[in-house]
């Protein structure tokens, strides 16, 4: 465990428990690894279910957690981490088969099972995966090719030294060679080497070469691959009828028509968690008490659920004990019923106090006082909707001495101690099993449908899956924040930046990072935060924070910019060449030469400032978070009376990019949902009841809106590799703000733009 | 409840529904055909769409009491082993990220390419934009069916 975690600079937090008790004592029961390599003889019936496809005896010779190799030369690669289409279990095997140095071409891939002890933390999420599993990943392939080497070298009484591999296969000067699986169940019996050497960049024959998606034809023929498609024998359908508005709660309920309706079998109110249950970080609910509708089928179960007569009452004021970030804490979540317009009014006058100060440099208060000029600018952002294209679900089976849940799920580590204490089962009875994810965004970090359908499961003694449909899953979302930031910059008679204020907060949480740029880039810099409780849930959403951020720093840039007479990528530049050479303070989160590089891709790719480039309405931005740079130009046209984006040139440092030709998916992916969440993404209340429930009123990007070209460059340098889930986002909202004031002559300080007032 | 007798993918298939049933459901629940998906529910989104006598439609929002003679092809019975010029196209293109759109996104695909097969842009985003993928990979799916187009 010891290399993932060193390697991850963002520590799951404690409570959520990244790796669970048990898993710990046995990780530390390994000392002397940094992953778990155990190797044995090993057959077993999932082996055997792709065996029977191959058409292959049933032996597999296991070199590391990672690896098997049949005598027929067919590779197994297990995918650590859940598959959420951030192309993972494509990647991640290929860093494995790089340093295995095998042939791309004999690699089966197989989602791994949930085991924090074999396969570390399986966190998809945060951009994390690459990032995470690039050392440990290389290292299982490298000892395993040399244990390969090893195996080879006894076999032939021959130097382990002289041995050399390509492709898969072992060969000697003497002549003798041999393909690895000829030597797999030696290997398996050889010590798994400590220090394998692994290669350098330059010798990759895999990593940068692009492979195709190990899924895809599954995918193109319909196979059986996500959670919705999970199913066994006896398997019930279970729908939940949550209350209609957050600050509400279950009064009474009458079931007999539910109850009376085909293929019913049972209608309940439960409880996710029983009083004074200590929630871990990522244990987030919306409503603790909940009524259930179980049946047969979902179409018996969905129509049922329409004939429950139900009573809702105000929940009040409710305390909850919180574990995680800053440990355990009492907190109370308001009963208030909120509404749209009033949150803006309340987030308005929140601005005006005074807020938490995060982060002051030189004498910014000096800095406004002398100001020949300030300017002052306000953006705001409504919460959003995850709308993953597969909505909520999970199976679970849970019988009195063990449990069975399977779906799509990004954390499955920090879900085992929640379920083992709300099962009271212990935590190695429970199986948790990944199932390719229709989408994440954040979302399926937070586990409260496991959670109920677990409780469910328990209750029915069957097993159960949990369906949410679009309106559950729309209206009973973990939603990213309502934002807003206040923009101060003070110029002196020179037009020359002395000062620079931002002021933020959201509900329920704020947006401001303390160390983000333009800090350390100016000599005058104050930032600070406030927040207001709130009892509308939320989470991560594709960088929440940092896509509020991006879109409200990076419009506000462009303006002070303007107002200096400056080129806006020039003024990013100096700024960042400022923070490079002499950096005011020591936290600057970012790497001033690594955001410059992609300025400077960026303005080489777009063709920035050319004269043939003149006519066209652009906006500029880029912005760092998740330990990658990214930035884009966004050409915008009217196209039949509405502002289009017609091109895209994005630049991107994520150091050594695995797979190109799926980071350029990301990237134009990450495009193409800056663009429709900035147009058209919103989720609204009325007294606490979300506004929006499906696509008919949730405005979702499509084909027609899309880009016609999205060209992607990445910057080449042989850094270890970052993720790219998150990074080419946020920079995408700034961009398009900046191309609509060049398009309309108009200034966008509110999201979503298609339904702004715009200000001139 | 009520029985048909469904032509689906070549074959006929006895369900025993409540007539109300949407063919998505009689799919998915009742034949063990998950590739088709559900997405909304309410012709939205495109994750449904299945081929009625070569026609794309929504299956979430047709009772299987409507279907009668017509014939029923899935994603799962569009081709064997991904032989469809379309799902070649995918492929080739590499298009999906999650995957959960996609299925919809082919049956559209494919639909459009019978009843034109050399479709513009414009074409394409007549057809498609009932399809929402919520990765993005819009520019990859138009890519994928010009390349199919060609073939
Ligand atoms: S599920 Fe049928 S169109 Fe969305
Ligand atoms: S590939 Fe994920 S929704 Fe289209």
């Amino acid at each position: 465990m010891e290399n993932i975690n060193n390697d991850s600079t963002q520590a799951p937090p404690s409570g959520a428990g990244g790796l669970s008790r048990r898993s710990f004592l046995k990780s530390s029961a390994l000392t002397g690894g940094g992953l778990m390599l155990s190797f044995s003889w090993f057959s077993e019936a999932k082996a055997a279910e792709k065996l029977s496809e191959l058409n292959l005896a049933e032996t597999w010779s296991e070199l590391t957690g990672y690896i098997k190799i049949t005598p027929e030369n067919v590779i197994k690669i297990f995918c650590p981490n859940p598959e959420f289409g951030q192309n993972v279990m494509t990647s991640l095997p290929m860093m494995v088969a790089e340093e295995l140095d095998c042939d791309w071409k004999n690699v089966v891939v197989e989602m791994g099972t949930h085991d924090n002890v074999k396969f570390g933390a399986q966190f998809t999420g945060g951009s994390n995966s690459v990032r995470m599993y690039w050392k440990p990943l290389r290292a299982a392939g490298a000892s395993a090719r040399q244990m390969l080497i090893e195996a080879a070298a006894q076999t032939w009484a021959v130097p382990a030294s002289e041995i050399s591999t390509k492709a898969g296969v072992l060969s000697h000067k003497s002549g003798k060679s041999a393909k690895y699986g000829q030597m797999a169940s030696k290997a398996a019996t050889i010590a798994v080497p400590k220090d394998a050497k692994t290669k350098a960049v330059k010798d990759f024959t895999i990593i940068s070469k692009s492979k195709k998606n190990a899924e895809g034809t599954k995918i193109v023929t319909g196979k059986p691959l996500f959670g919705l498609d999970y199913r066994v024998d006896g398997m019930l359908i279970a729908m939940i009828q949550h209350p209609p508005a957050f600050g509400m709660k279950l009064k009474s309920f009458n079931a007999a028509q539910a109850l009376k309706m085909p293929g019913i079998k049972d209608v309940y109110s439960f409880k996710l968690y029983d009083e004074g249950f200590e929630q871990g970080g990522f244990d987030t609910r919306t409503f603790n008490e909940l009524l259930v509708v179980v049946g047969n089928s979902t179409w018996e179960v969905m129509n049922a659920r329409k004939k429950l007569s139900v009573q809702w009452e105000p929940a009040g004021d409710v305390k909850e004990t919180m574990m995680g970030r800053g440990g355990k804490r009492e907190v109370t979540i308001p009963g208030r019923l909120e509404t749209t317009s009033k949150q803006f009014e309340m987030m308005a006058e929140f601005a005006k106090k005074p807020a938490t100060q995060l982060r002051k440099d030189g004498d910014p208060e000096a800095a406004f006082k002398n100001a020949a000029q300030v300017i002052e600018r306000t953006y705001n952002a409504p919460f959003l909707a995850h709308n993953t294209m597969e909505p909520m679900n999970f199976f679970a089976h849970v019988q009195a001495d063990k449990a069975l849940v399977a779906g799509p799920i990004q954390a499955p580590g920090w879900m085992e101690p929640t379920l083992s204490k709300i099962l009271n089962l212990p935590a190695d009875k429970i199986e948790i099993q990944m199932t390719r994810m229709g989408g994440g965004f954040g979302r399926r970090a937070y586990a409260q449908y496991v959670y109920e359908a677990a409780r469910i499961s328990q209750k029915v003694k069957a097993p159960v899956k949990l369906v949410y449909t679009r309106e559950d899953d729309m209206t009973y979302g973990i939603y990213r924040p309502m934002y807003t930031a206040t923009y101060r910059a003070a110029l002196d008679a020179n037009k020359n930046l002395i000062g620079f204020h931002v002021t933020g907060g959201g509900i329920p949480e704020s947006p401001i990072h303390a160390n983000r740029f333009p800090a350390g880039a100016l000599d005058n810099y104050l930032a600070d935060s406030w927040e207001i409780p709130s009892n509308i849930t939320i989470g991560a959403f594709r960088a929440p924070r940092s896509n509020f951020n991006a879109a409200a720093e990076q419009s506000f840039l462009d303006e002070v910019a303007e107002a200096m007479g400056k080129d806006p990528i020039q003024l990013r530049l100096d700024l960042l060449k400022r923070a490079k050479a002499n950096p005011v303070g020591k936290n600057n989160d970012y790497d001033a030469d690594r955001y410059i590089g992609v300025l400077e891709l960026l303005k080489e790719k777009s063709g920035w400032g050319k004269p043939e480039n003149a006519g066209k309405k652009r906006g500029v931005a880029a912005y760092f978070c998740h330990a990658s740079y990214a930035g884009h130009v966004v050409d915008m046209v009217i196209k039949n009376g509405e502002p289009y984006v017609e091109h895209v040139t994005s630049a991107v440092d994520c150091g050594v990019v695995i797979n190109p030709d799926a980071a350029r998916n990301m990237v134009e992916g990450a495009v193409v949902d800056g663009i429709g969440q900035s147009f058209y993404g919103a989720l609204t209340h009325k007294d606490g009841a979300a506004e929006q429930n499906n696509f008919h009123n949730y405005r979702m990007i499509r084909h027609n809106e899309a880009p016609q070209k999205i060209d992607v460059h990445f910057v080449e340098n042989e850094i270890d590799p970052t993720g790219l889930g998150e990074p080419p986002f946020p920079p995408v909202f700034g961009a398009v703000a900046n191309a609509l004031f060049k398009t309309t002559g108009k200034r966008y300080y509110n999201q979503p733009f298609s339904v702004e007032q715009p200000q001139s | 409840m009520a029985k048909y007798n469904l032509k689906i993918n070549g074959k006929t298939r006895a369900v025993d529904v409540d007539p109300s049933t949407p063919i998505l459901w009689v799919l998915r629940d009742h034949l063990n055909m998950p590739g088709t998906k559900f997405g909304c529910g309410m012709a939205m989104c495109g994750a449904c769409t299945v081929h009625l006598d070569g026609n794309a439609v929504r299956s979430c929002s047709m009772p299987v009491s409507a279907v009668g003679k017509m014939a029923i092809t899935t994603i799962e019975g569009l081709s064997e082993n991904a032989a469809h010029p379309v799902q070649k196209a995918w492929l080739e293109h590499d298009v999906a990220q999650c995957g959960y759109c996609q299925g919809g996104q082919i049956m559209s695909a494919a639909a459009l390419l019978k009843s034109n097969p050399n479709p513009t842009d414009e074409d394409i985003d007549a057809a498609m934009s009932g399809n929402i993928c919520r990765c993005g990979t819009y520019l990859r799916i138009k890519e994928a069916i010009k390349t199919a187009a060609k073939n």
